[in-house]
């Protein structure tokens, strides 16, 4: 999966884009719980469905372009097979998440909003995961981790490591 | 239309009534400071937030795009007050421009030069911290050359090419200080749907929009 989109994999969105369209009415309030739809079906938005999108609302994709690139809530790349989500609510920032996100830029050496070469991890900021009693709080994959620090940040690493280490035996092993 | 009279700067004027105020001071000879505003647009984007002028019985200084002159209506677009407000409003424009005059093919005609002049107010001003894009110049149009670094964002690009030609290759796009006028894709290579109407690089008040053709010929003048 990590190859770039090929031939076989475009056909495979605009299918996908072409079903989940028949939902919807052409009207252009339409044009974000679209883009809401493709972003719960491929974990992102490909270039591919805001052309589709637009050929089916009859607006510009440079105007989609506009209206999905100003909200947050819209990514343009796969996310990472772990996505860390470092909350720097009120909470959190003020117990030092901005340390925190250092840190995971540092280790992972990627900005917020990229994605490791690997495509193992991505790093986003979040608003608040709603338990801010834990704060500095960050989220990997579904699971939170409260009270963080720079030093919990390797052993996540770690974690996710040995994980992948021990699925790639069992993996090699079932072959 | 009823013929008005109002006083501009101790000056009598008189004008159409439904005459936008900006409209009627910039045709009888009164310069205010705007980057934004077109003639065409019936709702003023009302984004630069220079062109502000006292009016007598006002409690504050107002945008003179967003007004529409009245019988009698007293302007003063010189105080100290209104420059006040226009210096730090174009001191911001100026902290995200890049100035480059020497090199810019739009010297000597840009909006911004004639604003500096007439506000009194250096282009290399030291008020607010700069925070320059730092994006490529965009030379993939047949037609035009766009500069990111250099655009204002004041939109008068984005709405001829979306409200008044009905085409939207020009748009906002990002948010906050990353927000910029750009094209579906970031680049201009891909856009498909452009028709070269000319009308936002001639509507681009700065050198972020400029005709490929005019640097040549200012090139060939240089050497």
């Amino acid at each position: 999966m990590t190859e770039p989109t090929n031939t076989i994999e475009e056909e495979k969105i605009q299918k996908e884009i072409h079903k989940l369209l028949q939902d919807f009415s052409s009207t252009r309030e339409n044009l974000i719980p679209i883009l809401q739809a493709i972003q719960t079906t491929f974990g992102f938005i490909p270039q591919e469905a805001l052309r589709e999108t637009a050929a089916f609302l009859k607006i510009s994709p440079g105007e989609i372009f506009g209206v999905a690139t100003f909200y947050n809530q819209f990514r343009f790349t796969p996310p990472g097979k772990h996505q860390v989500k470092v909350c720097l609510g009120t909470a959190c920032h003020i117990r030092g998440g901005d340390i925190i996100m250092e840190e995971w830029k540092r280790r992972l050496q990627i900005k917020e909003g990229g994605v490791t070469e690997d495509h193992e991890f991505g790093l986003e900021r979040v608003g608040c995961v709603g338990c801010c009693v834990l704060a500095p709080v960050v989220q990997v994959g579904d699971i939170v981790h409260g009270k963080m620090s720079p030093s919990v940040v390797n052993g996540i690493l770690l974690q996710c490591e040995l994980a992948k280490r021990e699925e790639d035996k069992t993996h090699n092993e079932t072959e | 239309m009823k013929a008005i009279s109002l006083i501009i700067d101790n000056q009598k004027v008189s004008a159409q009534e439904g005459d936008i105020l900006l409209w009627v001071a910039l045709k009888n000879g009164f310069y205010i400071p705007n980057v934004c505003a077109l003639k065409e647009r019936a709702v003023p984007f009302a984004g630069c937030r220079l062109c502000f002028v006292e009016i007598e019985g006002y409690p504050e200084p107002v945008t003179a795009c967003t007004e529409t002159i009245r019988e009698g209506m007293v302007v003063k677009t010189k105080t100290a007050t209104v420059q006040k407000l226009q210096r730090a409003a174009f001191e911001l424009i100026l902290s995200t421009h890049h100035v480059n005059c020497g090199h810019c093919g739009k010297n000597k005609k840009c909006e911004l030069q004639k604003i500096a002049l007439h506000l009194k107010v250096r282009l290399r001003s030291k008020r607010f911290r700069l925070i320059p894009k730092n994006l490529p110049l965009d030379e993939s149009h047949p037609l035009f050359t766009y500069d990111p670094d250099k655009c204002v964002l004041c939109g008068r690009c984005v709405w001829l090419c979306r409200e008044q030609q009905k085409v939207g290759t020009l748009n906002f796009a990002y948010r906050g200080f990353e927000m910029l006028v750009t094209t579906f894709g970031d680049s201009l290579a891909g856009v498909a749907n452009c028709t070269q109407c000319r009308k936002c690089v001639d509507a681009c008040p700065v050198g972020a929009l400029l005709f490929k053709e005019e640097q040549l010929i200012r090139e060939e003048h240089n050497a």
